[in-house]
């Protein structure tokens, strides 16, 4: 079992849309969400992936897929 | 009782032991240091300060180590200089240039952070230093863990110009270029650190390593006579300079080396890659990621860690943000260059044209003691400006023709 942490990012018309809901259920993974500030025009969400690797990186692909940012917790690594 | 009272996190307040831990279990939100302020202000006054090494070390009193140093032990301490000439010409009377061109062993201010970072590493028991980079800080860590006899990994994009490449090379560490993109960079660089028991100075020891960033307003403090600064201009990357130099400035006030702080802190972009300045200007308290296209390479970070934590800074200390194009980072670099015998790199030219538009609109005045960051050196990106800068007059061996370019007095 992995547990991998990512900041989310949602584009405006993402927002309405129950995405980490569907995640749950397309991916063997389970979704905690730390902290979030969603707005009307803006939204993001901390949160912690749980499940095997593969299927986490699965589950960020679908969440590529969908139109969601996804980053490392740390946001950008390379300075 | 140890200086060091714990890691805190910087959202929800949790606090948890010194360790390698950079984020909040409970929120995810950052962790920075706590002191504790009251053993440190009666181990610390400036007669004792006065009286340290001449390095960053000098500060180590509010560095968060818990022995001496031992890793880049020659950090810190650069030039003050009284830019007269460049102060003249944007009409400062009280312009200061903070050089770290000549920041030791491998010219820029990442060796300030790199030396804090790699020495609590040790204290932690770590013997592989490890960073994901784009250039200066690639080259101090690689250069520190050579000096240090330490392991080295240093993660680098797969489309890296040459000329950087060999700069890590040349300190023999494993450099591993990673194909895709900057987001997988970041990605497997994220995930790598959490793997792997190494000391990745930007990752797993951030909150120690950007406290080496407070030691340039300890500097400045005291290169000025022991008073802080009324503005100082910064460059932002990841914006964790800037909110670090606000926190040096005001742990001297705590601690009674100073007594008053009213700087106002501003930070500089490029537009190119501005999401930190682009927010302060449109008046919201959260940045837009963006891709970045600018030359200004060193600061290209565009989805930035502190970003939030720089915005709150600025707005705290009454401080300015403002952005400059490509164009006039270059004219940036040459007006410090022609005034002042600086060769910065392309974030001092970011510096220096921020500076410029500071001035310009009013928020910094000609009384004000004034001090621009510039934070590295500008023999590391002489491509941003090499097509700028004229070409050298071409003559013949001989004494006439030299006479009939530059006339009889030509030169005097």
């Amino acid at each position: 079992m992995t547990k991998l942490r990512f900041h989310i990012r949602f584009p405006e018309e993402k927002i309405p849309e129950p995405v980490i809901y569907q995640i749950g259920h397309e991916y063997q993974v389970v979704t905690s969400i730390r902290r979030a500030d969603v707005r009307e025009t803006t939204g993001w969400m901390d949160v912690e992936f749980s499940g095997e690797t593969e299927e986490i990186e699965r589950a960020i692909t679908g969440l590529r897929e969908k139109g969601v940012l996804v980053d490392p917790i740390e946001l950008n690594v390379v300075e | 009782m140890a200086k060091m009272k714990a890691l805190i996190c910087r959202e929800c307040g949790k606090e948890y032991p010194t360790e390698a831990l950079h984020v909040c279990e409970l929120c995810f939100g950052p962790l920075e240091v706590k002191y504790n302020y009251d053993e440190i202000r009666e181990a610390m006054s400036r007669a004792s300060i006065e009286a340290g090494p001449k390095s960053l070390w000098r500060y180590k009193e509010l560095l968060p180590v818990e022995g001496g140093p031992t890793i880049g032990l020659h950090a810190g301490m650069t030039p003050l200089v009284h830019a007269k000439n460049l102060g003249a010409f944007l009409g400062l009377d009280e312009l200061y240039i903070k050089n770290d061109c000549v920041n030791q062993p491998t010219l820029s201010f990442k060796d300030r952070v790199v030396a804090v970072a790699l020495t609590r590493a040790r204290e932690l028991g770590y013997e592989t230093a490890a960073c994901a980079s784009t250039g200066n800080l690639a080259n101090s860590v690689a250069a520190h863990a050579a000096q240090a006899g330490m392991q080295c990994y240093v993660f680098i994009p797969g489309d890296l110009e040459a000329a950087k490449v060999l700069g890590n090379l040349i300190y023999r560490p494993k450099v591993v270029e990673i194909e895709g993109n900057y987001d997988d960079v970041n990605r497997l660089c994220s995930e790598i650190a959490g793997e792997r028991r190494w000391a990745f100075v930007n990752v797993n020891i951030r909150p120690y390593y950007a406290e080496g960033s407070k030691t340039l307003a300890f500097e400045v403090a005291e290169q000025l006579g022991w008073r802080a600064p009324d503005q100082v201009v910064v460059p932002m990357a990841s914006g964790s300079l800037l909110t670090k130099i606000w926190k040096g400035l005001k742990e001297f006030q705590k601690i009674g080396i100073l007594k008053d702080v009213s700087t106002k802190i501003n930070g500089a972009q490029a537009e190119g890659c501005s999401p930190i300045a682009t927010a302060y200007k449109d008046g919201r308290d959260f940045f837009k990621p963006v891709k970045p296209s600018t030359i200004a390479k060193s600061l290209a970070i565009g989805n930035p860690a502190d970003g939030y934590y720089a915005l709150k800074t600025v707005a705290e200390s009454g401080g300015a943000m403002d952005a400059v194009t490509d164009d006039e980072v270059i004219e940036g670099i040459k007006l410090l260059a022609q005034t002042e015998g600086i060769f910065a790199e392309t974030a001092g030219g970011v510096t220096i044209g921020t500076l410029r538009k500071l001035v310009k609109q009013g928020a910094i005045k000609k009384h004000d003691v004034t001090v621009a960051y510039i934070t590295g050196n500008g023999l590391k990106t002489q491509e941003a400006v090499v097509d700028s800068v004229g070409r050298p007059f071409r003559i013949p061996p001989s004494l006439v023709k030299f006479e009939q370019t530059f006339g009889q007095q030509g030169g005097a």
